[in-house]
């Protein structure tokens, strides 16, 4: 206002546009991230169902000493499964029902007439969704060291890229919700995934125990695919099964394409 | 109160063969200040020319045109379902139009939005607050889209939320969240303002101050697109209103032009509907006569006092009700009624 001939100008009047551009965006997306971060640790819900339910899963299931025929110690056996959990809590129900009210709310749709492009909006969603999935695998984690003893083994590569998968596939799912549904039917939907997941996933349950009619559904569910491949990772010599991953991988590009074709700001 | 106020701006020939010839899309000559290089170097704010939507079968704006040059607060007036939001949305670039050209700030908001959207504020018709964070926070969050934002802190005072600035969203009043959303349209010093009803839900004093708020943003040179049903705040605020009735443009004008037409020497008065008006018109200082809506009567005179004298009279001898009368200068609220038929709020 106070530079007319600049403001009509905006190219002319950048030295460097290119770089100028690059960092109004970097400083949006890291405003957002922020922002995005600080919601999720206010929502008593998101704490429950992305810290509290995985960790809870862990220690009940891990003092219980249940160990599936044919799995080695519990620990090894239970924690690539509550992981896979953790990943499906934060991408899907925490990500999936916050941005389905974000929509319901009108957020979203003011948020589409600001500087802040799309993109950047989608990337501080993923950036977020990384930083909650860092502090849950590091509580994880260290409750399976100090509390059941239990040895990193595997290849932790093979493990991180499994996990930048799973977390694309079920914050795709999340957002194919979020995008398509009204806010209480991704609520809803949300959580009974989540149940169904964890009954069929094969992340407490071996999917081999399931009565046979479940199994061929089971094992082709992104939960399976994801339980499947995280194990396979973190056992001794850590070679991932090449069908799991592949599986994985597909749902994701389903569910983020599904999700970019679908999606409704408003 | 009366429109008098909004006389300095000079009353330009109405709307459309100027608003035909105005369509002129080159960006980069555009100015602000239109008292520096005069109206004739200017390119408008905002280019309307021919613009159609339609929903299904129902059309929401239908060919309509308009243009506003920079520095100007212009209003679109009309009742619900007018087509007011469905242009602003347009003009926003939420929505694509079926038919005609926009430009914003010389672009097109859909094709060039990365490149107008650090250039405008939006206040939509939904607040779009997050109800999980503080007023500040939200400003703070918007203040870090823009490379050169508004102090969120002076910002949030300016809008009277300094006691509210940490309170989350949800617990703020419906007239709260409205000047949150308005400080948020405000924070990147946006050269051209988009207000969709802005003071919807607010209590008088609220409105009174969002409505000085608005006269400080034009004084900065900054161009207001508003929306309202409100005729008194259109009256107030706005250099040229477009009157708009199922999304085709009625009437466009000053607010001192449009109530001029209507005003003369009238005389106007609720009654018993179905009065006769050829009987009206007879009367010795009535001039001509006519029923606006059913009970509610217009007749133009020389001589109201005259005309008070004969039309009381009538009345009594009618053994008609006689609820309200009054003489002179119309409202945009009569223009309105006049143009469309219809009340402005059900």
């Amino acid at each position: 206002m106070t530079t007319p001939t600049a403001a009509h100008t905006p190219r002319a009047a950048v030295a460097n546009p290119v770089a100028s551009r690059g960092r109004s965006l970097a400083r949006a997306v890291l405003a957002q991230t922020r922002t995005e971060l600080k919601l999720t640790l206010r929502r008593g819900e998101s704490l429950l169902i992305t810290i509290i339910v995985p960790v809870v899963l862990l220690a009940f299931f891990a003092s219980l000493r249940f160990v599936p025929a044919g799995a080695g110690a519990p620990i090894t056996y239970l924690l690539p499964g509550i992981l896979a959990l953790a990943i499906m809590s934060t991408g899907m129900v925490s990500l999936g029902i916050a941005t389905a009210y974000e929509r319901y709310y009108g957020v979203l749709k003011r948020l589409g007439s600001s500087p802040l492009p799309r993109g950047g909006l989608l990337l501080a969603k993923g950036l977020s969704v990384l930083g909650i999935e860092i502090v849950q695998t590091l509580l994880l984690v260290a409750l399976a060291i100090f509390g059941y003893g239990w040895r990193p083994a595997g290849s932790f590569w093979a493990a991180l890229l499994v996990i930048v998968l799973g977390s694309a596939a079920f914050a795709g799912l999340g957002m194919l919700m979020a995008g398509a549904l009204r806010a209480e039917a991704t609520l809803a939907g949300a959580n009974g995934l989540f149940l169904i997941f964890l009954m069929l996933g094969g992340g407490i349950l071996p999917i081999d125990h399931l009565p046979g009619f479940l199994q061929a559904t089971a094992s082709v569910l992104p939960a399976a695919a994801l339980t499947t491949a995280l194990r396979a990772a973190m056992t001794p010599g850590g070679a991932v099964p090449l069908g799991a991953l592949a599986l994985l991988a597909g749902w994701a590009v389903i569910f983020l394409g599904a999700a970019a074709t679908t999606f409704k700001w408003e | 109160m009366r429109a008098i106020r909004h006389a300095r701006y000079p009353v330009k020939a109405v709307s459309e063969s100027r608003t035909r010839m105005s369509v002129n899309p080159i960006p980069s000559a555009a100015s602000t200040a239109p008292q520096a290089s005069g109206p004739a170097a200017t390119i408008d704010a905002i280019v309307v020319d021919r613009l159609t939507k339609t929903y299904g079968d129902h059309v929401a704006v239908n060919a309509l045109s308009f243009s506003v040059p920079p520095g100007q607060v212009f209003a679109l007036l009309g009742p619900n379902g007018a087509g007011k939001t469905t242009t602003v949305e347009i003009l926003e670039g939420y929505r694509a139009a079926d038919s005609g050209v926009v430009r914003v700030l010389g672009l097109d908001p859909r094709r060039d939005g990365a490149a107008l959207k650090p250039r405008i504020g939006v206040m939509l018709q939904q607040d779009g607050l997050y109800p999980g964070l503080q007023a500040r926070e939200v400003l703070d969050l918007y203040a870090h889209f823009f490379d050169d934002p508004e102090d969120p802190g002076a910002l949030i005072e300016r809008v009277g939320l300094s006691d509210a600035a940490r309170t989350r969203c949800r617990q703020l009043s419906g007239g709260q969240k409205r000047r949150l959303a308005l400080a948020v349209a405000l924070v990147g010093k946006p050269t051209l303002l988009f207000l969709d009803e802005p003071t919807t839900g607010m209590d008088p004093q609220a409105r009174r101050a969002t409505w000085e708020i608005i006269r400080g943003v034009k004084a900065r040179g900054t161009t207001v697109l508003l929306t309202t049903h409100f005729m008194d705040e259109a009256e107030r605020l706005a250099d040229r209103v477009a009157i708009i009735d199922n999304g085709a443009l009625i009437a466009l004008d000053t607010p001192a032009a449009l109530t001029r037409i209507e005003s003369g020497n009238a005389v106007r008065f609720t009654a018993t509907p179905g009065l006769d008006t050829a009987a009206l018109a007879a009367l010795p200082s009535a001039a001509n006569a006519w029923e606006d809506q059913p009970g509610r009567y217009v007749i133009e005179t020389q001589t109201p006092p005259a005309l008070l004298a004969e039309l009381t009279t009538w009345l009594r001898d009618q053994g008609a009700e006689l609820s309200e009368l009054r003489v002179g200068h119309a409202s945009l609220e009569d223009v309105f009624l006049r143009l469309t038929g219809k009340e402005m709020r059900e």
